[in-house]
């Protein structure tokens, strides 16, 4: 599935991301492909806030689409 | 490699060493710069961009305070200048945030991995604990191989030990990244630290498969790192990662962007664009000095013509000094002192998020609302700083919304005294109207301009209090900036509306424009006077509002169009400068008709 789908609190893997600018920006906040991640919060139809250990990162809902994650068992 | 060519840049004393100061955003770097250097500090326009450098001296060593980054690259203003800096001095004083270690160490690797001579300056460790966080200081010296020294700046603790790290010269070119040398070998490249910087495109804003390589290979790496050194828990999260949530989820989010906007409102409308400004321009100036200076004129200048330029209604030594000082100066230092504040604590990338959604509608992405709220400040400013939106319909867009929509420092507070006093209710309408404005245009220049808009990106600072010393300075060098620039303009135009004035030019322009100000606007015909003023600068012209007698509801009519009317000379000029003359005049003509159509509308329903 891919990012804008995931709910508050939910816990998922990165597994792609599709923008090749949008991979280099995230490498340099500390995210790559194979991050666990946190939604610690979300806005209807706007952007996700990620957490990874202690950094927050706001992603706009059209770049989310674009990012497949898996989910945490 | 030291080549004086930071000193050269900057026009700085080149008998002096230099140690750059290198981080992310927010992580206290200019609290160290201020520790290090005291008060002896100079403030250097970077050439060509909007970014100011600070640098100050510490024993034999010029220390530059460079914009905050992620890496060393050309994404934006400051990651070009930081990126200049950095490849043109070889000791860095590279400072990270203990709690945000995972993102600041590839930076910190990357610098290494330039070989730089490096001292980590791993910052705040007081914030460490109450998060829960652990780390083990030796074994991160020994995985990066450079001197890291724990400091919380704020407190003053650990600026010993570093100062002292920097009297032994403890710089040191530390562990670079493995197999970096086997990635360049690949491609047929020699390592050294400019073919790296050639395969990671730091020249460029584009992206590569290099690149990303590189930086995967990097961020591999300082994970590992992180991941060896740093025990942490994130179940206990603190206080203010609760904060930050409720800035964000839009139920309380909301409200509470609103009341900031209430506070503003009444900080600059309120106690400063009245209360101030009644004792600075009427009492100050309008009395005390307007007495004392048309005494001294009257006794030298006999000639009534040039009495009429030098201390008339419009004069040079008249109205100039009393609007400059009595009324534009302190809103100026109010309208910084309060972004500044907003600045130092971490709230602007939260409204970013807050409004990404609403901003989608319009083509931008939330990021836009920096410049948006930087307009408020200066229109001319913003319009730079749009270079940090991602696509060129993204600028166009905001530009235009700047130019039309948003009233610059000086103007809001004057609009704001205004506005307040003729009552709650024409706040209101004032506010709804100017948002629609904003929200119709932005629709439909989204549909007409072509291209692709990207999407939010961006990091949450952690929340601050903002310390007084840092606000009070970022406050002193944005206003000096603001009204240095604004001086030599402000006192040709009045010098050509004092001409116009004693020659009788400006009742003939006057007489001109009646059927639109009068017939149309039903406005007195002097506001004629506040649209030629509003040409040079806005809130020149909204400070002639001010002088003007009218009904409460032409008044309203008067504000809501000299706000909506042409952008300033200056922006027009950067607008230009940024986008051609072709665009800037298309953005001046549209706003002068919607201006004069919202106005004349609004005048027939209500006057």
């Amino acid at each position: 599935m891919t990012l804008d789908m995931i709910s508050k609190d939910q816990e998922v893997i990165i597994k792609s991301i599709k923008s090749k600018t949008a991979r280099v920006y995230a490498l340099r906040f500390g995210i790559n492909e194979g991050s666990k991640v946190k939604c610690v919060a979300k806005i209807n139809n706007g952007p996700i806030i990620l957490r990874k250990n202690h950094q927050e990162i706001a992603i706009g809902s059209g770049l989310a689409k674009q990012i497949e994650v898996e989910t945490q068992k | 490699m030291n080549c004086h060519c930071v000193q050269e840049m900057l026009n700085i004393p080149d008998d002096k060493e230099v140690i750059a100061l290198v981080g992310n955003p927010n992580v206290g770097k200019s609290v160290i710069f201020n520790k290090l250097t005291g008060r002896y500090v100079e403030v250097s326009n970077y050439p060509g961009t909007t970014v100011d450098v600070n640098y100050g001296f510490y024993k034999d060593y010029v220390i530059v305070d460079t914009p905050g980054v992620y890496g060393i690259s050309s994404f934006n203003d400051e990651e070009i200048v930081t990126r200049d800096i950095v490849l043109n001095t070889q000791k860095i004083i590279n400072v990270v945030d203990s709690v945000h270690l995972d993102r600041d160490l590839f930076l910190t690797q990357q610098l290494i991995d330039y070989q730089k001579e490096v001292i980590v300056v791993l910052n705040m460790v007081d914030e460490v604990e109450k998060n829960n966080i652990k780390i083990d200081i030796e074994k991160l010296k020994e995985n990066l191989g450079v001197e890291v020294i724990a400091t919380s700046a704020s407190k003053g603790e650990g600026i010993d030990k570093l100062k002292e790290a920097i009297d032994k010269n403890l710089f040191k070119k530390g562990k670079s990244t493995p197999n970096l040398e086997k990635i360049l070998e690949s491609e047929g490249k020699k390592f050294s630290w400019e073919s790296l910087a050639e395969a990671e495109n730091v020249f460029s804003s584009s992206v590569s498969e290099l690149q990303e390589n590189i930086y995967a290979l990097r961020r591999t790496y300082v994970d590992e790192i992180f991941n060896k050194t740093v025990k942490f828990d994130t179940k206990k999260l603190e206080f203010k990662n609760k904060l930050s949530q409720v800035l964000i989820n839009p139920v309380t989010g909301i409200p509470i962007l609103l009341a900031t906007l209430y506070i503003m409102y009444y900080f600059m409308g309120v106690l400063v664009a009245q209360r101030l400004v009644d004792f600075t321009m009427n009492t100050v100036m309008g009395e005390y000095y307007l007495g004392f200076i048309k005494g001294i004129v009257g006794k030298f200048v006999s000639n009534l013509f040039l009495q009429k330029i030098i201390v008339g209604n419009y004069g040079i030594l008249s109205m100039f000094p009393i609007i400059f000082f009595g009324l534009l100066f302190p809103l100026v230092v109010a309208f910084h002192l309060f972004m500044s504040i907003l600045e130092d604590s971490g709230y602007l990338p939260r409204i970013a998020a807050l409004v990404d959604r609403v901003f989608n509608k319009i083509g931008l992405n939330g990021r836009a609302i920096i410049p948006i709220i930087l307009g408020f400040g200066c229109v001319t400013m913003a319009t730079m700083t749009t270079r940090i939106l991602g696509s060129k319909r993204e600028r166009l867009i905001t530009m235009f919304l700047l130019g039309l929509t948003i009233p610059c420092s000086a103007q809001l507070g004057i609009i704001s005294g205004l506005i307040s006093r003729l009552g709650f209710w024409y706040l209101i309408a004032y506010i709804l109207i100017i948002a629609f404005i904003f929200g119709l245009v932005g629709r439909i220049l989204k549909k007409v301009i072509k291209g692709e808009s990207t999407s939010l990106f961006i990091d949450l600072p952690t929340l601050r209090v903002p310390q007084l010393s840092n606000v009070l300075k970022k406050t002193y060098y944005k206003s000096k900036g603001f009204l240095t620039e604004a001086f030599p303009i402000f006192v040709v135009a009045t010098f050509v509306l004092g001409f116009l004035d004693a020659t009788n030019l400006l009742h003939t322009i006057e007489n001109f424009a009646q059927p639109v100000v009068t017939g149309f606007l039903k406005l007195p015909k002097e506001i004629t006077e506040v649209f030629i003023l509003s040409i040079i600068r806005r809130d020149y012209g909204a400070a002639g509002l001010v002088t003007i007698p009218t009904t409460k509801s032409q008044m309203f009519v008067a504000l809501v169009t000299t706000t909506l009317f042409v952008p300033c000379i200056t922006s027009f000029a950067m607008m230009t400068k940024e986008n051609g003359l072709k665009y800037s005049v298309f953005v001046w003509v549209s706003s002068a008709v919607i201006a004069i159509l919202v106005g004349g509308i609004l005048a027939h329903i209500i006057l």
